[in-house]
């Protein structure tokens, strides 16, 4: 059976490591490849590494960074951070990540998801999307508002719509980080993960919020998640990978145990 | 020397890394005459099978892929490079492919809408035949699996492994002489899937 991915998600800023709640208060956790090595080790199935303020900086991703993590582990890791040109995803490819994460570039021009499928296989390219709630239902009928730009705009956008539309334009996965939950620690926004879950056939990730295992397997039996990204507990050693897996594989969830 | 190849069928730094990982001297190549040479070849690739088979015949890879397979080079297929060496691959309106291996490539048609095409993730291999590759690996481990096809060999004897996934047990490892093949990346997946890289360097078949 398919196990349940758990999704380290490590947010850089000049090389460190760094967490804030709603991209604000940011708080020095370490070096980044330090990190992977310990989360990979640790028993965790996949990492995302962001360059959270290449964008913007209007500066390319620190591709020696992401070289350093492909040399020191070997599970898949998918990189973010204003990738907005298919030189620049080949470049990060090419340095060693498995994935290319878009998304506020991606809402400007949607394009370029295409572009990237074509060019490198859907399977690389992820769609990241920061949905927020919202009573506006004439333009957003799900009720829930793509934001960009760190939360910071608001596009009008119907979360469920534009993630039907990436992926008919070739994105092999979406993330789901909800803008109301994120950094939270009181669960996943499990309505609109579930709403794109059952909307798309392609895997889809539930972000934000994650706070302990239950969290997790709701957002895996009740929101139908696939995989999903935990941050702020295991870097304040809260609580561990392992820790996590053990309580979801007694709880019946299917878990990769062996690393 | 390992020749990794390169046909432009997606990215093979974390081949060449993993390679790396355990002290090897790996190529990865374009060139028929490298392949030719080597002492083992690695045929990896993601993407598609239709732009896969156009890239290998551009290059004028294909000969030089058969006749390793043919004379007992030690080979190895990973993903889109193991459903390329069957006969047909349904991907891209249906793609003649290499035809090494006796069998057909079909998608994932899952029942259930909560199985998702692609699949990826860590699913476990069980083994159905014992194969050296293996050697130190407990059945049922977890490898990383990232596809919309997979393996459907003509014939059982071929499988060396089997996974489970939107209601089909599939071929994600088969063997026939000096050819192993894998639907998983052995290059992703973690110290499991080294020591299966490693198991190939040491394997003489």
């Amino acid at each position: 059976m398919l196990t349940k991915r758990i999704i380290p998600c490590l947010d850089v800023i000049n090389r460190r490591v760094t967490k804030g709640i709603k991209f604000k208060n940011n708080i020095d956790l370490g070096d980044p490849v330090e990190l992977a090595v310990k989360y990979s080790d640790g028993g965790c199935d996949e990492l995302v590494v962001y360059d959270i303020t290449a964008s913007a900086e209007h500066r390319p991703i620190d591709i020696e960074m992401v070289r350093d993590v492909a040399r020191s582990i070997r599970i898949p890791f998918a990189v973010g951070g204003g990738i907005s040109t298919l030189e620049e995803m080949s470049r990060v490819l090419l340095a060693g990540a498995e994935k290319i994460s878009v998304n506020s570039l991606a809402v400007k021009n949607p394009a370029i998801i295409g572009e990237g499928a074509r060019a490198f296989g859907a399977q690389c390219i992820v769609l990241g999307m920061d949905p927020v709630q919202t009573q506006n239902f004439e333009r957003c009928p799900s009720g829930y508002e793509i934001t960009t730009r760190g939360f910071r705009e608001h596009t009008g956008i119907d979360a469920v719509e534009w993630a039907r539309r990436a992926e008919d334009l070739g994105a092999g996965e979406i993330v789901v980080n909800s803008v109301d939950t994120d950094g939270t620690r009181d669960g996943f926004e499990l309505n609109i993960t579930r709403l794109i879950a059952d909307a798309v056939a392609v895997p889809v990730v539930a972000s934000g919020g994650a706070g302990c295992a239950a969290h997790l397997r709701e957002a895996f039996d009740t929101a139908h998640a696939d995989a999903a990204i935990v941050a702020g507990i295991l870097h304040t050693g809260a609580t561990t990978i392992a820790q996590l897996k053990r309580e979801l594989h007694e709880a019946g969830v299917p878990m990769r145990m062996h690393w | 020397m390992t020749a990794i190849v390169d046909y432009n069928a997606g990215n093979l730094t974390s081949v060449k890394l993993a390679f790396h990982a355990l002290n090897c001297e790996a190529e990865v190549t374009q060139n028929p005459e490298v392949i030719l040479q080597a002492d083992r070849v690695i045929f990896p690739g993601v993407g598609a099978a239709g732009s896969a088979m156009r890239n290998l015949s551009e290059l004028k890879l294909i000969d030089p892929i058969r006749e390793v397979t043919a004379r007992g080079t030690p080979f190895l297929g990973i993903c889109l490079g193991t459903q390329i060496l069957f006969d047909f691959s349904d991907e891209d309106f249906g793609t003649p492919a290499l035809g090494i291996l006796p069998g057909r490539v079909p998608r994932f048609q899952p029942c259930n809408p909560r199985d998702k095409v692609p699949q990826i993730g860590w699913n476990q291999v069980e083994y159905t035949h014992q194969h050296p590759i293996m050697d130190g690996i407990e059945n049922r481990s977890e490898f990383y699996f990232v596809h919309s096809y997979y393996p459907a060999p003509d014939n059982d004897e071929i499988v060396i492994g089997t996974t489970s996934y939107a209601d089909l047990r599939f071929a994600s490892m088969v063997a026939a002489q000096n050819v192993v093949a894998t639907q998983f990346h052995p290059e992703k997946s973690g110290r499991i899937g080294l020591k299966l890289l490693r198991n190939f360097i040491n394997w003489n078949p």
